[in-house]
């Protein structure tokens, strides 16, 4: 199938791309297209108008700050991948780049892209949800900065209206102790995850962060997880408390998922 | 020797991948033509529906066409002369009603796909939704609704074969039941289908591209359906990206096509899309089991009690029909084992579901899963290793030929050697030993095997029974030298990733020494090549190899008598060896005799063949029911009992195909096959819900093996010659697809016997490994 005619414009600035977006209500926003190109061809998508924002320099850009690393929307997987931006999670986040799809959606596919889509299988979601990332959102009226958890509501659902720009994501910076595992299982290489765990346990920062995604909607954060070498024995039983018991095998390995992320940390 | 080194046997480098490699292949997509117009069908959104109107919009009524459009064009009818066979009547375009999802209705045709795509989207289609007959088992009872409902029931065709069946009871001391499915799947070539088609005014001729394998079966029905001379239609088939069976059906689209072409007078375009091939490609594979396997009290197979259903689909396709799978369970569910009573009863069962076609494999894929995993649970319940059970039933190698118990005529082979050599290379004493402690991650080790016969090249005596649209008889080969000594081999099969353009080049280097660089195929076109029903059921290698041989013998024979001539030589005197004929006073090469015969006629023998060197040469083996190459394929694995995840650890082929013309193409086959019977046994199905509609529509969905889900699979030869080809080679493009599902299944079944679970549907996913696991009788959780 092919998309229908749609208008196509490249605005250089996230003001431009926000006018564009405020004057068509059912604009799109163009990134790397790994998602939105297969939804236009099978005409899923039909839009008048797509605003391409891959020349806003701004969206490319990399801030950091001495407790976080802001990476701007267009960065590609890629680009993390192959350490070309900084890493505050020292080195989560190039792992979890590297495992995504394949390497020629890697090359286009962006950070942006695939939380504004909010597929409950993307990687980012749950990686950005064990790290408590902070989203940035520009809109008509100025930028406003949502929790991670908060931003997402729900599969493909999220608080983003249609003249917003997600135009970042800020991601605290683990401490030097962190340790960190990350296991998705999927069907074969490069296919969307049926499930996946992220641990995270920085002493540093005080935190030990369990979650189980690829779920219905959004993570799921595991809570009162005090330490990680105790962990694995109570997935189960949070996960089911948690709402994924209504299938067995959705359970068992959501629950493989976690137990690995956990056992990558551990050994780490 | 050159011949020695580049003839028959030899791993000659694929000539055609320097194209391929390169992107310089040209497929049916890379055709332009001045003027051409692009075409986007509207397909039925409904399984099951009566057409209640469809409404074009005014200003689109030029460019769109619907059934009552369609005047003069015949609906296509593939029937068989089986007594009991009901007759389906495909209309190229939907009218009265729609019976899968994907069914043509409408024919939109605009400058760009995208363009047509929007007419499409403006055609309004009222449908009134009929129940979908979506389950075999439930089509077949009684009460179903009726996809024809001219018909009493949903069946095609039903069959039955009993030898001696009713006596078994009494002798047998063992036997296991098994209830068994293979899921519906959609064969995924990496080039779709397509179509161009336009009318030369100039011949007053259709001319057809299209990626099939075919073309002059296409032709033929093209003409029958059209109502023109056939003398009318040429068939071009391109390079041409896998076909596998896929291509191997007159489809609805070349007859859209190339009615609107003549129609329209503008050439007109259409290329399948993966979303088509997915949804209304879903054609192949669907099978049910219920199989009773008897054995004695030494775990000798005694007799095997069946009854297999075959989702056939809508339509009885062109030209196999809607029975070949079904037909071919009954004759080849016995595989390679010698039992003395058997009973088979086979459905053909009509669904709301694309029509049926057959995959690489054909039955054989299905027929082996059930067979094999059926053996291994009685060798499991008689306490023996699968092994031991089979070398007690195997047809020996003394035995050959050997008639099985359907009449399948084995030719030639030794079956127990070739499951011993898998049995030894995959070391299942040393698996046997590992299964004895529990692995450290907690996964499950198993092993498994799984053999199979292949018929190939079977011809006239085979198919004349079946009364389907065509039967094979010869197979022709044209072959000529050029003028400055080249070859030019015309052949009516297609070779569309077989690789014949090296391996019949081969054939005839051995005969004439022609170097290859000098060896030219000619392959698809109607207009250039003698008539051939087409490259299916592995033939080509026995039948246009056959024929290759037989045109290039006589061209050398008549090579040599003028080159005796010019050598002064008594014929009887002369050989043709290394490209030259050398007699008691020298050489002379094969080019210099061609440029003789061509160009100084003046130095010619006075009693020269006047025919020249151009010879039509045709071959049909001395007996023509087919070659029978075989394999033993041996599988471990590991599960993981908490997700189902399984990894090949290791895998073996021992395959004989008799003499191998290019050691390295049949590796390629091999591999290739292989990896879609993995696809088979572990990842591709095609669900439906319970109103006919197909939930895969991309391959997101449509889950296909890549690289990384392919092990590195081990293959040893063997070469038992055929003693009925001219070369003692055997047919073997399709084995490697038969028998991953029954050796992958039966391997994950012996790693879960502790806990009585068995794998019985494929593709064993990890959902299914999982519940099986749960709700086997030793389930732990």
């Amino acid at each position: 199938m092919k998309a229908v005619a749609f208008d196509y414009a490249r605005p250089r600035t996230v003001g431009g791309a926000i006018r564009l977006l405020s004057e068509k209500p059912d604009a799109k926003i163009l990134a790397g297209g790994q998602t939105l190109g297969p939804m236009l061809n099978l005409r899923l998508a039909q839009p008048s108008l797509l605003v391409d924002i891959t020349r806003i320099a701004e969206l490319a850009e990399v801030e950091e700050a001495p407790d976080s690393v802001t990476l701007g929307a267009t960065i590609t997987h890629a680009a993390v991948e192959d350490g070309r931006v900084p890493d505050p999670a020292r080195g989560l986040l190039q792992l979890v780049a590297n495992g995504i799809a394949y390497r020629a959606v890697r090359t286009r596919g962006t950070i942006g892209g695939s939380l504004a889509h909010a597929d409950p299988s993307a990687d980012w979601l749950s990686c950005f949800t064990a790290l408590e990332a902070t989203v940035v959102i520009a809109g008509p009226f100025g930028r406003r900065y949502v929790p991670i958890m908060e931003f997402m509501r729900g599969a493909l659902d999220t608080g983003l209206e249609h003249d917003e720009l997600l135009v970042a994501i800020k991601v605290p910076k683990l401490s030097t102790r962190a340790r960190y595992g990350y296991h998705k299982i999927c069907r074969k290489t490069g296919e969307f995850a049926e499930a996946i765990g992220v641990a995270v346990d920085d002493p540093g920062l005080g935190i030990v962060r369990l979650v189980a995604g690829s779920t219905q909607g959004r993570p799921i954060v595991v809570d009162g997880i005090e330490r990680l070498e105790a962990a694995a024995d109570c997935i189960e039983a949070k996960l089911l408390a948690a709402g994924l018991g209504d299938d067995a095998y959705e359970l068992s390995i959501h629950v493989a998922a976690v137990k690995r992320a956990i056992a990558g940390a551990l050994a780490a | 020797m050159v011949a020695a080194d580049q003839g028959i046997g030899a791993r000659v480098l694929r000539k055609e991948d320097d194209r391929y490699m390169r992107g310089r292949g040209q497929y049916v997509g890379d055709i332009r033509l001045p003027g051409m117009r692009e075409v986007a069908f509207l397909r039925s959104p409904l399984a099951h529906a009566r057409i209640k109107s469809v409404r074009i919009p005014s200003a689109l009524r030029d460019r769109v066409f619907i059934a009552d459009d369609l005047a003069g064009v015949a609906p296509i009818r593939a029937d068989t002369a089986l007594p009991g066979f009901k007759s389906s009547v495909q209309p190229v375009l939907a009218s009265a009603k729609v019976r899968y999802v994907g069914e043509l209705v409408a024919m939109c045709i605009a400058p760009t796909r995208a363009e047509a795509e929007d007419v499409a989207a403006e055609i309004e289609l009222d449908l009134e939704e009929l129940p979908a007959v979506h389950e075999m088992l439930a089509a077949r009872a009684p009460g179903s609704a009726l996809v024809h409902e001219h018909w009493d029931d949903n069946l095609y065709l039903t069959t039955e074969i009993d030898v001696d069946f009713a006596s078994v009871a009494a002798k047998a001391a063992a036997s296991v039941t098994r209830e068994l499915r293979t899921s519906r799947q959609a064969m995924s070539p990496l080039e779709g289908r397509g179509v161009v088609a336009h009318w030369d005014t100039r011949l007053d001729q259709l001319v057809v591209y299209s990626s099939t394998q075919q073309p002059h079966i296409v032709r033929t029905g093209l003409a029958e359906c059209l109502g023109i001379d056939e003398g009318q239609v040429r068939v071009i088939a391109p390079d041409v990206g896998g076909g596998f069976g896929y291509k191997g059906i007159l489809l609805p689209e070349e007859l859209a096509l190339s009615w609107a072409t003549r129609k329209l007078g503008l050439p007109l375009k259409w290329l399948e899309d993966r979303r088509e091939c997915l949804i209304n490609g879903a054609d192949c594979r669907e099978h049910h089991y219920i199989l009773t396997a008897y054995a004695d009290s030494d775990g000798r197979l005694l007799a095997l009690d069946c009854e297999a259903s075959v989702d056939s689909g809508a339509y009885s396709a062109y030209p196999f029909s809607a029975c070949l799978e079904a037909g071919q369970i009954g004759s080849i569910l016995p595989g390679l084992y010698d039992f003395p009573h058997y009973r088979c009863r086979t459905y053909s069962v009509a669904t709301n579901k694309p029509p049926i076609l057959p995959y690489r494999g054909v039955a054989r894929t299905g027929v082996c899963f059930a067979l094999e995993v059926t053996l291994d649970a009685l060798a499991r319940k008689l306490g023996k290793e699968p092994t031991e059970l089979r070398f007690a039933s195997l047809v020996r190698p003394e035995q050959m030929p050997f008639d099985n118990i359907t009449k399948r005529h084995f030719d030639s082979g030794d079956y127990p050697e070739a499951l011993r050599r898998a049995s030894d290379a995959i070391g299942l004493e040393r698996v046997r030993e590992r299964q004895r402690t529990p692995e450290p991650d907690g996964r499950l080790i198993g092993i498994g095997f799984a053999m199979y016969t292949e018929q190939a090249g079977h011809g006239t005596s085979v198919y004349a029974s079946w009364g389907i649209p065509f039967v094979p008889g010869h197979e022709q080969c044209q072959a000529r030298f050029t003028p400055d000594g080249g070859l030019e081999l015309r052949i009516g099969a297609h070779s569309h990733g077989q690789g014949l353009e090296t391996t019949l080049s081969q054939v005839a280097h051995s005969i004439l020494g022609v170097p290859h660089e000098r060896i030219k195929l000619v392959h698809g076109d109607t207009a250039q090549t003698p008539y051939s029903t087409g490259t299916w059921g592995s033939r080509c290698m026995i039948m246009s190899g056959g024929a290759v041989a037989a045109a290039c013998d006589q061209l050398a024979d008549r090579v040599k008598r003028i080159g005796a001539k010019l050598l002064q030589a008594d014929p009887e005197d002369v050989r043709l060896e290394g490209g030259e004929v050398a007699g008691p006073t020298g050489r002379i090469s094969v080019g210099e005799i061609a440029r003789t015969w061509y160009r100084r006629p003046q130095d010619l023998p006075a009693d020269v063949e006047p025919g020249g060197l151009e010879v039509t040469a045709g071959y049909k083996a001395k007996r023509d029911t087919g070659t029978f190459s075989y394999a033993a394929h041996a599988a471990v694995v590991a599960v993981d009992p908490d997700t189902g995840e399984l990894e090949i650890l290791d895998y073996v082929i021992v395959e004989d195909g008799g003499v191998l013309v290019n050691p390295m193409i049949v590796d390629g086959q091999i591999w290739g096959g292989a990896a879609q019977g993995i696809g088979t046994a572990l990842y591709e199905e095609m669900p439906y819900d319970s109103r006919g509609q197909p939930l895969a529509s991309t391959l997101s969905d449509y889950i296909l093996p890549g690289p990384t889900e392919v092990p590195d699979i081990r293959i040893l030869h063997m070469e038992t010659p055929s003693p009925y080809t001219r070369f003692g080679q055997k047919g073997l493009g399709e084995g490697g697809a038969i028998a991953p599902p029954a050796a992958i299944t039966n391997a994950v079944n012996d790693a879960l016997e502790g806990s009585g679970a068995e794998l019985l549907v494929s593709p064993i996913t990890p959902r299914r490994i999982f519940q099986a696991i749960a709700e086997a009788p030793g389930a732990a959780r």
